[in-house]
């Protein structure tokens, strides 16, 4: 398959020069102790610490996922990858490298997060992992999708999350709340809506992404 | 120029309406506002809160229009609309949180309390603010142009999301809410006639006054661009 | 021998309000060697990104045909070879991984013995598992050869080829040149008279200045 194929030409090249890697990895272990140190010794309710679980995978989302693009963009090779693969092709090989990413990211956070936060206990394992897989793969969506817009643009750094957040905003909002929900042990067929919501989101971005990709991609 | 003075004298109006004319208990003069459960003396807020937030959705909508239009023909007069529609979108957006928060600050206590309409407000001033960041990012213009039609379609997306979904799963304290049992002032008709004809009047006369500076908006950045290019040729 | 052909109606190209050239048509029905020239800045290398389907035309159209039938822009790029001083190859790699990589993402199957010829025939045979990030920019010039024709290609659009080269590359180019003009459409864009001599006609960009 041939976005598999980019995808792991990417995997490779990530491999041999663990650019991503690296810094993300360094970034998730400041993020945590940075709120680790804010909090000291203060009891905090379970409700706020399933915020501060997505406030730490948003910023890490927006530390690791522009390279996908905005590394073709910088070294020029954007071009060879026109002259090898249809637009189409190229977003799901960059998506695919970025899902992989996403998720593999957040179970780092989430293990270290459970390890370090007391109050995070989850009652309904199943409604958090439902939220945790569909509300990764929205976040891996819009993201890419927005690494492909600041590649082509300048400031790519300060501009991937003041683009992104208010993008992600709704679906980091209703994962909020089902996380919350999950750490109230409430059932699912009470989030059913919420669930939805996520679901929906991922659907209609998803499309929205196909669709628009080939005007920013083609010059 | 008839136009200009009629909506000059039509907005001076409505502004003089709408602060001065008293709110009583039972309106029995033209010039009397009724007393509505809920709003009681803030309500004459309504009358600048609502149109400006009606107006900035309107902005934005149009923006995203002409963006469409744009990747569609590729004529960059369509991306001097889009543009001005923005201005003026993130203009009113301003507007309206502030009027919001001074409304909020009498009515419930605090300037913000992250009720889900002020919640929207405030991601559609994130999405101008992002937008306008990224058309300053970019140079080429046609670049510029195509990028910002294509978040600005991403971004509009998100709207339905906000406006219809989020306050139906979040309780709210603004009018018409999942849990206000009052539905509205505006939905219930509980103005009475001479409230309803300030604030038609209000609408009408704010809608007037945007269409009349986006044109002119975008206008002037289409003759600006047309100088500019002469200075740079000669 | 397939049939190929590359036909431009009226081709207009701006970038914002800057009108770059207007009115370009011309038909290519059959195998052969055409020229591109003009001053630097006269859209050369637009001229040639367009008709290679990696820029879009402002007006106008580009129609590649194949046995007759149109190719789409999703497929077209298989049909394409591409060389030109800006084009980048992943210097992370060696030359044959940069090259296994680009037919699987093609889709194409490895021709293991057609590669070997052409790294030979550019005198990169033995340097192909050194990485890229260690090769001349002549080298790399040479590498970009072997990755436009590896695939054999129906269209093959050269943009300044002799940029980087040395005699000996610059001979190697002009007899590709030749020989593969033999057989498909090839497109060349340059300013030098030693490159444009080899084409059977030439498309001189001053005529549609604006």
């Amino acid at each position: 398959m041939k976005s598999y194929a980019l995808f792991q030409k990417d995997f490779h090249s990530e491999l041999r020069t663990r650019y991503a890697i690296n810094s993300l990895a360094m970034f998730i272990i400041v993020a945590i102790s940075v709120i680790l140190f804010s909090i000291g010794n203060e009891n905090i309710s379970p409700g706020l610490t399933g915020g501060l679980f997505w406030v730490i995978i948003f910023f890490s989302a927006m530390s690791g996922l522009s390279r996908a693009f905005v590394s073709e963009e910088e070294r020029g090779t954007s071009l060879t990858l026109q002259l090898i693969a249809s637009p189409a092709t190229v977003f799901t090989g960059k998506l695919l490298f970025n899902l992989i990413l996403v998720f593999l990211m957040n179970i780092v956070i989430t293990l270290l997060y459970s390890m370090l936060f007391a109050e995070f206990i989850i009652q309904n394992y199943l409604l958090f992992f439902l939220t945790f897989v569909f509300g990764n793969i929205g976040i891996a969506i819009s993201s890419t999708l927005i690494a492909a817009i600041i590649a082509k643009a300048g400031s790519k750094g300060t501009l991937y999350p003041v683009l992104s957040f208010p993008i992600l905003l709704p679906l980091i909002l209703t994962s909020v709340k089902l996380t919350s929900f999950a750490i109230d042990g409430v059932p699912i067929s009470e989030a059913f809506f919420e669930l939805a919501i996520v679901l929906c989101y991922d659907i209609i971005m998803i499309s929205a992404s196909y669709m628009l990709f080939d005007f920013i991609w083609k010059d | 120029m008839i136009w200009k003075i009629f909506l000059f004298l039509l907005l001076c109006f409505v502004s003089i309406a709408g602060i001065a004319f008293p709110i009583v208990q039972s309106p029995t003069k033209w010039y009397e506002f009724p007393f509505i459960l809920g709003l009681e003396q803030n309500a004459k807020i309504i009358f600048f809160h609502v149109p400006t937030s009606w107006l900035t959705v309107i902005a934005f909508l149009m923006s995203t229009i002409f963006s469409i239009q744009y990747l569609r023909k590729k004529n960059l007069d369509d991306d001097a609309k889009s543009y001005a529609a923005a201005q003026l979108g993130i203009i009113f957006c301003i507007l309206a949180t502030v009027t919001g928060s001074v409304w909020s600050k009498f009515a419930w206590g605090s300037f913000w309390s992250w009720d889900p309409r002020q919640t929207s407000i405030f991601a559609l001033l994130l999405i101008y603010g992002a937008w306008f960041a990224l058309r300053s990012a970019i140079e080429s213009e046609d670049k510029r142009a195509t990028l910002s039609a294509v978040y600005s379609i991403i971004a509009f997306l998100t709207v339905p999301f906000f406006i219809f979904i989020m306050p139906r799963i979040m309780t709210g304290l603004h009018p018409g809410s999942a849990d206000d049992t009052n539905a509205g002032p505006i939905v219930d008709f509980k103005m009475n006639f001479s409230m309803q004809l300030i604030f038609f009047l209000s609408m009408i006369g704010f809608t007037i006054l945007y269409f009349w500076m986006w044109n002119l908006g975008y206008k002037s950045i289409i003759l600006k661009e047309k100088i500019n290019r002469q200075l740079t040729r000669g | 021998m397939t049939d190929f052909s590359l036909q431009i109606h009226s081709l207009q190209k701006s970038f914002g309000r800057r009108l770059v050239f207007n009115g370009i048509t011309f038909n290519l029905n059959k195998a052969g060697v055409f020229g591109v020239s003009g001053p630097n800045g006269s859209g050369k290398s637009t001229l040639i990104k367009i008709l290679a389907g990696i820029n879009s035309p402002t007006k106008g159209q580009v129609i590649h045909s194949s046995d007759g039938k149109e190719i789409i822009s999703e497929k077209l790029h298989n049909y394409i070879g591409f060389v030109s001083p800006y084009l980048v190859l992943y210097d992370e790699f060696s030359a044959w991984e940069n090259l296994t990589y680009f037919s699987s993402i093609r889709k194409i199957s490895f021709d293991k013995v057609k590669v070997e010829n052409l790294l030979d025939q550019f005198l990169l045979l033995n340097r192909k598992d050194d990485l890229v990030k260690a090769y001349s920019s002549g080298m790399k010039q040479r590498l970009k050869f072997i990755f436009a024709l590896m695939h054999s290609p129906s269209f093959i659009f050269l943009d300044e080829p002799t940029s980087n080269l040395d005699d000996e590359g610059k001979q190697t180019v002009y007899n590709l040149i030749k020989s593969e003009g033999e057989k498909v459409i090839v497109v060349v864009a340059s300013n030098e008279k030693s490159d444009l001599i080899h084409c059977d006609e030439v498309l001189d960009l001053n005529n549609y200045k604006v």
